[in-house]
């Protein structure tokens, strides 16, 4: 009724102007901070680092937001890129382009295969994907023969290690992969119906739209996207390791997705938030280390702000 | 028993309750009414403890009290029956009955025959007639309600709010519901039932208040009041005096053609052979008992059903059964019943809801142009009238009304040939459904085939030029012209019953 909504107004303004700019602010404060306590912050060369470091996680939670965006989850994501890196040097013979596309197919079928789990056996995301994170890993093993190969293919080293007017490529191909996800949701029918098959599913399926091939279809992009993260960090790494690339970067990828203000529950992306989720995690884990800050404090400080992040995008709960 | 002196509650500027003065007394069937936005559900919400008035006393048999949260008035004697139950599913009656009051024995473990003895005797007292043994989700909507009453009786509940509880119930259910309002107020229990159906009001409850713009404007006996003054006291302005209930026009010219057939539908225990045709222009009511297959037939001729025989043919042309796409395609599409978990996209605009299914139509290699989108969002706005702050507005935030005509913006701007209403004025306001209602008039006048499933009956009538009845998932009648009465489809309803 309208009065419930004129109610909250004052309060959900303001509620929604923190939980959709609050990641910028937070983010403009951390650099603040770190201009003026840490040594050397705003030189190139630390700014490099910093935007290479959070390459592998961006890309990741480019793919992680769209999956959220439908309601769902992708833990698989770590995994696929260690089978991506397995892959990587096993093609090499064939040129890095080649090789890169292997990966990147590769990447596409663990999404088909989870996806697949999700839309037509019903498999609930958490679980289609967890089965991926860990039967994944083994394989990437198994592809890998358990071992660690060093690259050095040098248009692959280049790929990790060269940079355009003094921007490092790895950084120049997630920027892209931001404009076009961002054009993806925004623009097109797909990025549309994507939200609104997370948003509201069942209305969604009434109003015709193809609900299943959009949740596929979200799957297998997120698949591609840990696949290219896996091929940008063993390309920067100069080396294919399968037993411990990506660990945990499921985490941290839903971590930027949440900060950045796409809710768990779905029915909304917030590509631009993500990659300021994104750098935020980075900056902080950053800004620690350099203060000496123990690891531990800094995944205290992660959790906080996962909690403060989800308890601001927490629907209002209706008096009704 | 329960009174609220000069209540005043406030939201952000806007004054949601104006010095509201309002008392229940014991025995009493008490209704409050006025249109969405007119402060009834604040009031319901104040009088249960859910907010609290910015000014004015609410007094309980005559002492000042003051309700922090629901507890205390739940505490105090006050219970509120939803229309959605709060109850546990998984549970039985009885113990959903108990729970959180079980009797023990002397070992001071749940004493289950006690119990069940106990649930027995308050069910029968009541006129309810279910084994308190029951698991709950086995019973339905309409039983399940009548344990949440009885479950706020059982806890002595001196006043019982009832907000919309008949609203999902079928005839057979709300007369159970009506006979356990008339043994509350045989023992006294003060009754406030809200209601959008005024035919029940007049047939359950014996005063009525009349809230308009947060003020009581008319509070008294409700046989002193006739239902057209009534609803003229609620909308603030006199009614022209029209004979008809419903704002529907009467007769449609329809063309010979059929622009959709359906024929021989079947669907395992659901659906036993419905057989529809509809005519460019004209209005097609499906007229039946809840559970007698309306849904499930609008449902299976969109594709969100598979069916397991029959045939359904848009303008002459077979469709393929089974696939939504398919039937949206050929220009038959579906206004659902459920509006909030199956029409709109709460998180989304108003505009994004009302493109939603045209998208593929307003695009060019996917992607989707914004000025297409506006100029469809911009024509049906106006068109139907829909009253929103801007195009960007969260659908979520328009009324009950204005979402009904975004869903059908939604449909109309696919241009289609047929139009299937599932209950198009369930829950909205008298104001905005006499405007869904004209609409409905209007687009037949341009051609559309509709169908139209209405649980009031007078609506159908008035709205429908033929009604096709079902019964147990079978279309067993169709009544034309002089038929098409409330005694007509009530008479083939009843037949066999």
């Amino acid at each position: 009724m309208s009065t419930d909504k004129t109610m909250s107004a004052g309060p959900l303004l303001r509620r929604t102007a923190i939980r959709d700019y609050g990641v910028y602010l937070a983010l403009l404060a951390l650099i603040v901070v770190n201009v003026v306590i840490t040594p050397n912050f705003l030189t190139g060369d630390n700014l490099r680092t910093q935007l290479v470091q959070v390459v592998p996680t961006l890309v990741v939670a480019l793919g992680m937001a769209l999956v959220i965006g439908t309601e769902g989850i992708d833990l698989s994501v770590g995994s696929v890129m260690a089978i991506a890196a397995a892959l990587l040097p096993l093609y090499l013979g064939y040129g890095v382009v080649a090789s890169i596309l292997v990966c990147l197919l590769a990447g596409a079928l663990a999404g088909l295969l989870s996806g697949s789990l999700v839309t037509f056996a019903g498999v609930q995301p958490i679980v289609a994907t967890l089965a991926l994170l860990v039967g994944g890993r083994g394989l990437a093993l198994v592809i890998a023969n358990g071992q660690l190969k060093q690259l050095y293919n040098p248009d692959l080293l280049a790929l990790g290690s060269s940079s355009v007017i003094g921007i490092p490529l790895t950084v120049l191909v997630a920027l892209a992969l931001v404009i076009v996800v961002a054009l993806l949701v925004e623009r097109t029918t797909f990025g549309r119906q994507l939200v609104a098959v997370g948003g509201n599913r069942r209305a969604a399926e009434f109003a015709g739209l193809p609900v299943k091939r959009t949740l596929l279809t979200v799957y297998v992009l997120s698949g591609v996207f840990a696949a290219i993260a896996g091929v940008l960090a063993s390309a920067r790494l100069t080396a294919s390791d399968p037993s411990s690339l990506g660990l945990l970067i499921e985490l941290s990828a839903i971590t930027a997705v949440v900060v950045g203000g796409t809710p768990l529950t779905g029915g909304r992306v917030r590509v631009i938030g993500t990659v300021a989720g994104a750098l935020l995690m980075q900056l902080i884990a950053a800004t620690l280390i350099k203060h000496d800050v123990p690891a531990s404090i800094t995944q205290m400080l992660e959790a906080a702000l996962i909690a403060a992040a989800v308890l601001l995008q927490r629907e209002r709960r209706s008096g009704k | 028993m329960l009174q609220a002196v000069g209540v005043n509650k406030h939201f952000a500027g806007v004054q949601a309750l104006r010095e509201v003065d309002f008392e229940l007394r014991p025995g009493q069937v008490h209704t409050l009414v006025g249109e969405n936005g007119a402060g009834k559900s604040t009031l319901i919400k104040v009088l249960t403890g859910v907010y609290q008035p910015d000014g004015g006393r609410l007094l309980l048999d005559g002492e000042p009290v003051s309700f922090g949260r629901p507890l205390d008035a739940q505490a105090a004697g006050i219970s509120t029956v939803y229309q959605e139950v709060n109850l546990v599913p998984s549970m039985s009656v009885a113990q959903n009955l108990f729970l959180g009051h079980e009797p023990r024995n002397r070992l001071r473990l749940i004493d289950f025959p006690g119990m069940r003895a106990q649930a027995r005797e308050l069910l029968s007292e009541l006129g309810i007639s279910v084994d308190p043994r029951r698991q709950l989700r086995t019973l339905g909507l309409g039983v399940q309600q009548m344990i949440a009453v009885a479950r706020s009786v059982r806890a002595r509940a001196k006043v019982v709010i009832m907000d919309e509880p008949s609203s999902s119930l079928e005839p057979r259910e709300v007369e159970t519901l009506f006979e356990v309002i008339r043994r509350l107020h045989e023992r006294d229990v003060a009754v406030l039932y809200v209601s959008h159906r005024l035919e029940e009001l007049y047939q359950i409850c014996d005063t009525v208040t009349v809230l308009r713009d947060g003020q009581v404007v008319h509070s008294g006996p409700l046989a002193e009041i006739g239902r057209l003054e009534l609803v003229a006291t609620m909308l603030g302005r006199t009614l022209s005096s029209e004979s008809d209930r419903t704002a529907f026009a009467g007769e449609h010219d329809s063309a010979e053609r059929t622009v959709l057939r359906g024929k021989g539908l079947r669907r395992r225990t659901v659906l036993a052979g419905v057989d529809l045709t509809v005519h460019p222009g004209e209005v097609v009511g499906l007229g039946g008992l809840l559970g007698s297959g309306r849904t499930e037939t609008m449902k299976a001729l969109v594709g969100l059903q598979p069916l397991d025989e029959g045939e359904i043919e848009v303008a002459g042309r077979r469709i393929r059964a089974g696939s939504t796409p398919a039937a949206i395609r050929a220009g038959l599409v579906l206004v659902p019943e459920d509006r909030k978990a199956e029409g709109i996209i709460p998180n989304l605009s108003v505009r994004e809801n009302i493109v939603l299914a045209a998208l593929p139509r307003l695009s060019v290699a996917g992607v989707v142009s914004k000025r297409k989108q506006l100029e469809i969002v911009d024509t049906f706005m106006r068109r139907l009238r829909i009253k929103a702050a801007s195009p960007e507005q969260r659908v979520s935030e328009l009324s009950g009304g204005n979402q009904q005509k975004v869903m059908l913006a939604r449909w109309l701007a696919m241009s289609p040939k047929v139009l299937l209403l599932d209950e198009p004025t369930r829950g909205i306001d008298v104001g905005a459904k006499a405007e869904v209602q004209a609409l409905v008039d209007e687009l037949a006048a341009q051609g559309l085939g509709i169908v139209m499933v209405s649980s009031d009956l007078e609506e159908l009538v008035e709205g429908a030029d033929r009604v096709v009845v079902l019964r147990e998932g079978a279309s067993v009648a169709e009544l034309t012209g002089d038929q098409v009465t409330v005694d007509g489809v009530m008479a083939v309803i009843a037949d066999e019953h």
